[in-house]
């Protein structure tokens, strides 16, 4: 079981807010489809054996590239590794893109089977002060499309706590969300990342700065208005109907392996951590020399916090036998006596050998998990 | 100046020429600055006659004057180098006169001719007003090109004298510096007036009365070079196997143990420092390793002064006294690195004398130290009278800092149409924290500062308290003069707001006068701390971010319920950041 991941870095404009490696150029789309392709090749090994189960296409807008280079991607994966038959395929788009023609060429020529939708919200106003491309009527109508055209696993992208997104334009984004019955939501609260234009111009006071309180008091109204409409919350920022919770960002979630292709892409084998250079040039120039931008062999302390940091935000949670049984007893000992206060305080909930966030200890998740953390 | 010198007389080869060949610690290299004095010896031929020179190279900042004064005690003669473009400093004429109480032959260099904005002809009539020397007497140079390096040597040989003394008397000997060496022990620096000494003689301390053998003596050239025999005038080394630094005294005479000389040449008075602060181990467990760190330290530096002190907030450490705030920021940044000791330091304060009603005087070194209210009549506290060199423009502006400084104006004395020098009284407690900042403001760095002590005044000082939660941080207690306390508080509570990161419950910073309340602050608590995305690419950095504020958190020490990060304690210097 692997999942593997291909960022597709081409975005039409820079959204104020994003920090992800991405380009405005297209000069390189064809050295870069070329140069993906050969990637899948040269790396076939560093998965092991491992059959397929997830491809995943994010980016950056994987959806500016057309349904034929997509296809063509996906044939040198199917010609390299063995991919499940009932694979998850998800593509990650922007509205702008995907029109019927688009949606419908990719239904039936392509076996992309799960579909993202980076909406962010109903409101023209909050759009713009993300510095989206499109507008409210655009993220609608893609929406009622990709229904049309028969994706039914389908997911979207909300983004609150924008300045500009009152609490009554929150609740009306998620009744959107469930009259169009969408059985998948990923929900970020927005952050300001450094070096984005975000931040600078917050801090140049052009834009008006992020609200806490407002940010926890539309992350609560999620929380409780999914709940009501029986989603299940089974990460920190995603919500599920049964059966289609994600299975290609569960296996980050729960310490799988994955192997990531394209400029700035991680990959992971359960001992190791690298990724790839985030210089389209760089990139599509690059051989098996000099693709690495960085790797992390990991200790053991550090496998540790990273369990302890990705398990906690799912709604499986940390499981204290696991930790006994992976790590050992220093690491079960060190774990029950930091959890503890955590379990005083309302923030932590513990079923058996099972720890979870309860709603309160969501919002307070890096605190934990760095309290919890392991350090030689 | 010294990198010059070391070149022309061949004393340091090209290949191992840096630039501030004698300042070898990285503070110093870093900073452009001199802090501990350097001696080397050199070698000059004059006329086929070869002349032995030893050189002290001497740290400029008044904090570090004790060291010049040290250096001066072992020296015949004084260069006295001064930029061209600047003009006389107050600090030259301080260490000027030292050099001359000392009886030295004073040899006057004009440097950094080699700049366009030299100003020769002013600046020697400075320091023909200053000296008393004929105005060809002064050497033009450039510590830069090595433009009259050679008549600055030639000069020396003129007219520094040789030295005094007599070989055949018995050994007397002055100890001028030590340094610890991890493998061979303390090393003792040392200039001889009377006698030799040689290889393997048995030796004494005079004031410590403590006996060694001399197991290796040499003189100090770049690298430390072993002799067999040194002899009057020599500057040279000594190592005897010292282990411990309380063996050695700076200012000690150095005499054979069976010939023993009829007295000890007259050392120095031991410096006294003027600045006190707590310093303690971040990590309560490292409380020995920095009593084992500051001992090898004072060895080096003399002036620096500790004691065992403990404190409810911080545990366990010392109070240490310095010559100035630059010298305490030096030693905390020398613990560091030289010794990979990280500690937290204490609001600094100077020493008060506190007299009783009984009359009797205590001196107070910590806030915390004061005897309780009702036993006391009054405290006073130290006075400098200092020397203020500035063009006249900026006279204004500095007279309203001295004055908003208590400071009263003594003197006003115009060197030239444009230069004045202003002589002021003023408490020491004043100027150790942000005076020198704001003078080099206000003059746009046009002046310069000296001082020395004057005494003791009576004032009227309370102990301001800072309060976390509730609970009083003795670590941040200050003793500071009524008229400022208000102010003072606000300032220091608003950037410890600013210092301390927001934790799980609010904080509450007070600023207290006894029981009364008279600055606050909130810290408002955390109430959100969650990343929204977390996927593959996320992972390591997320990782590793939390793994460093956990490190951040142990660096912290917990007061009550609240964690203070090290830097806090220090802000009082961080005011105006
Ligand atoms: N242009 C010029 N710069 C000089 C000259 N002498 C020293 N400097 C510079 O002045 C700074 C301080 O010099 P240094 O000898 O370390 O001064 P110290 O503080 O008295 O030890 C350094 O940056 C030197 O490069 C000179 O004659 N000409
Ligand atoms: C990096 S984008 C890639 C997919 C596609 N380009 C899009 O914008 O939807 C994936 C999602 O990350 C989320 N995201 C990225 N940066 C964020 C930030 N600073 N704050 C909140 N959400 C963010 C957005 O919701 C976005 O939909
Ligand atoms: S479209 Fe997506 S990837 Fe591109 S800049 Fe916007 S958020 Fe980032
Ligand atoms: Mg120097």
């Amino acid at each position: 079981m692997a999942g593997i991941y291909l960022h597709i870095p081409f975005c039409k404009q820079k959204c104020h807010y994003c920090n992800f490696y991405t380009t405005g150029s297209l000069k390189y789309r064809d050295d870069f489809v070329k140069a993906i392709k050969l990637e899948i090749q040269s790396r076939k090994d560093y998965l092991g054996s491992n059959k397929i189960t997830t491809i995943y296409f994010g980016g950056g807008t994987p959806s500016m590239l057309s349904v034929e280079e997509l296809n063509e991607i996906l044939e040198t994966i199917y010609g390299v590794y063995d991919v499940e038959p009932n694979s998850e395929i998800t593509l990650e788009s922007n509205p702008d893109d995907i029109d019927f023609e688009y949606l419908a060429d990719l239904k039936k020529h392509s076996p992309i089977n799960r579909l993202s939708i980076g909406i962010q919200s109903f409101f023209d106003d909050d759009l713009k002060y993300l510095h989206r491309v499109h507008d409210s009527k655009r993220a609608k109508k893609c929406i009622e499309n990709t229904l049309k055209v028969g994706f039914e696993n389908l997911t979207i992208d909300l983004i609150y706590g924008i300045p500009t997104l009152t609490n009554d334009k929150w609740t009306e984004n998620l009744k959107l969300f469930f009259d169009y019955n969408i059985p998948h939501l990923s929900s970020y609260s927005l952050t300001v990342e450094p070096k984005t234009a975000l931040d600078v111009l917050i801090r140049k006071q052009r834009f008006a700065n992020i609200d806490e309180k407002q940010s926890i008091k539309h992350f609560n109204t999620l929380i409780e208005q999914t709940d009501k409409n029986s989603y299940v919350n089974y990460e920190i920022s995603n919500f599920a109907k049964k059966g289609f919770y994600s299975k290609h960002n569960s296996i980050y979630w729960l310490g799988g392996h994955y192997i990531g292709f394209g400029p700035s892409a991680h990959s992971y084998n359960g001992l190791s951590r690298q990724w790839n250079v985030m210089n389209m040039k760089k990139y599509c120039n690059s051989d098996s020399s000099n693709l690495i931008k960085e790797k992390e062999v990991l200790s053991e302390s550090q496998m540790y916090n990273e369990y302890i940091l990705t398990s906690l935000r799912t709604s499986w949670g940390c499981d204290l036998e696991h930790i006994y049984n992976v790590f050992g007893d220093g690491y079960s000992e060190h774990f029950h006596k930091t959890i503890i206060p955590f379990i005083e305080s309302g923030k932590i909930l513990k079923r058996g050998s099972v720890y979870t966030l309860t709603n309160a200890g969501k919002l307070f998740a890096d605190g934990i998990a760095s309290t919890l953390f392991f350090d030689i | 100046m010294a990198d010059r010198l070391l070149e022309y007389t061949g004393t340091v080869s090209e290949r191992d020429l840096q630039a501030q060949v004698l300042d070898d610690m990285d503070i110093e290299r870093e900073r452009g600055i001199t802090i501990k004095s350097h001696a080397i010896q050199m070698d000059y031929v004059h006329n086929d006659e070869k002349f032995v020179l030893n050189l002290i190279d001497t740290p400029g900042h008044v904090d570090f004057s004790y060291e010049v004064s040290r250096s001066i005690a072992a020296c015949e003669g004084a260069l006295l180098i001064v930029d061209a473009t600047q003009g006389i400093q107050a600090q030259t004429i301080s260490n000027l006169y030292l050099a001359i109480e000392n009886d030295l032959e004073i040899i006057p260099v004009l440097n950094k001719m080699d700049l366009d904005n030299a100003m020769p002809d002013e600046v020697k009539d400075q320091i023909v007003d200053l000296i008393g020397c004929d105005y060809e007497d002064i050497i033009e140079a450039s510590g830069k090109t090595g433009y009259g390096v050679d008549v600055i040597l030639d000069s020396i040989i003129h007219k520094v004298p040789y030295p005094k003394g007599d070989t055949n008397e018995p050994l007397q000997a002055l100890i001028f510096d030590s340094v610890f060496n991890s493998f061979r022990g303390i090393i003792a620096y040392f200039r001889i007036f009377n006698g030799e000494i040689k290889k393997g003689d048995k030796v004494k301390f005079v004031n410590t009365e403590r006996e060694y053998e001399a197991n290796e003596i040499g003189v100090l050239r770049l690298d430390q070079e072993s002799r067999d025999i040194l002899r009057t005038g020599d500057v040279g080394y000594i190592i005897s196997g010292i282990k411990t630094s309380k063996e050695v005294k700076v200012g000690d005479t150095i005499t054979h143990l069976n010939n023993p000389c009829i007295s000890a040449i007259s050392g120095f008075e031991d410096v006294k420092p003027m600045v006190f602060a707590g310093i303690y181990p971040t990590d309560p467990d490292d409380y020995e390793e920095l009593r084992a760190s500051i001992e090898k330290l004072q060895l080096n530096d003399a002036s620096l002064t500790y004691e065992p002190e403990s404190s409810m907030a911080l545990g366990f450490g010392f109070r240490c006294g310095f010559l100035g705030l630059l010298h305490m920021e030096i030693i905390q940044e020398r613990l560091d690195r030289e010794f990979n000791m990280n500690v937290i330091t204490t609001m600094p304060n100077v020493s008060y004398n506190v007299v009783t009603n009984k009359n009797e005087i205590i001196e107070v070194h910590n806030p915390s130290g004061l005897p309780e209210h009702k036993y006391i009549d009054h405290i006073e506290e130290p006075y400098i009278k200092s020397q203020i060199i500035t063009q006249s423009d900026f006279i204004g502006p500095i007279i309203k800092l001295c004055l908003d400084k208590r400071g009263e104006l003594k003197n006003q004395v115009y060197l030239s149409t444009s230069r004045v020098e202003l002589t002021v009284d003023m408490p020491l407690g004043e100027i150790v924290f942000d005076f020198y900042d704001k003078l080099k403001s206000i003059s746009k760095g046009y002046a310069s500062f000296d001082y020395h002590i004057s005494g003791y005044k009576p004032a009227k000082l309370i102990k301001l308290d800072i309060l976390l939660n509730g609970e009083s941080v003795d670590a941040l207690s200050t003793l500071i003069h009524f008229d400022n306390a208000y102010d003072f508080g606000k300032r220091i509570c608003s950037k410890l707001k600013e210092l301390i990161p927001r934790q799980q419950y609010d904080i509450a910073i007070q600023a207290a006068i006894g029981a009364k309340i008279i600055a606050r602050e909130t810290i408002k608590a955390v109430r959100k701390d969650v990343t929204a995305k977390c996927y593959g690419g996320d992972i390591t950095r997320k990782r590793k971010l939390l793994e460093k504020q956990k490190k951040g958190k142990k660096r912290m020490r917990q007061v009550g319920n609240v964690e203070v990060p090290q830097q806090a304690f220090l802000v009082v210097l961080k005011l105006n950041d």
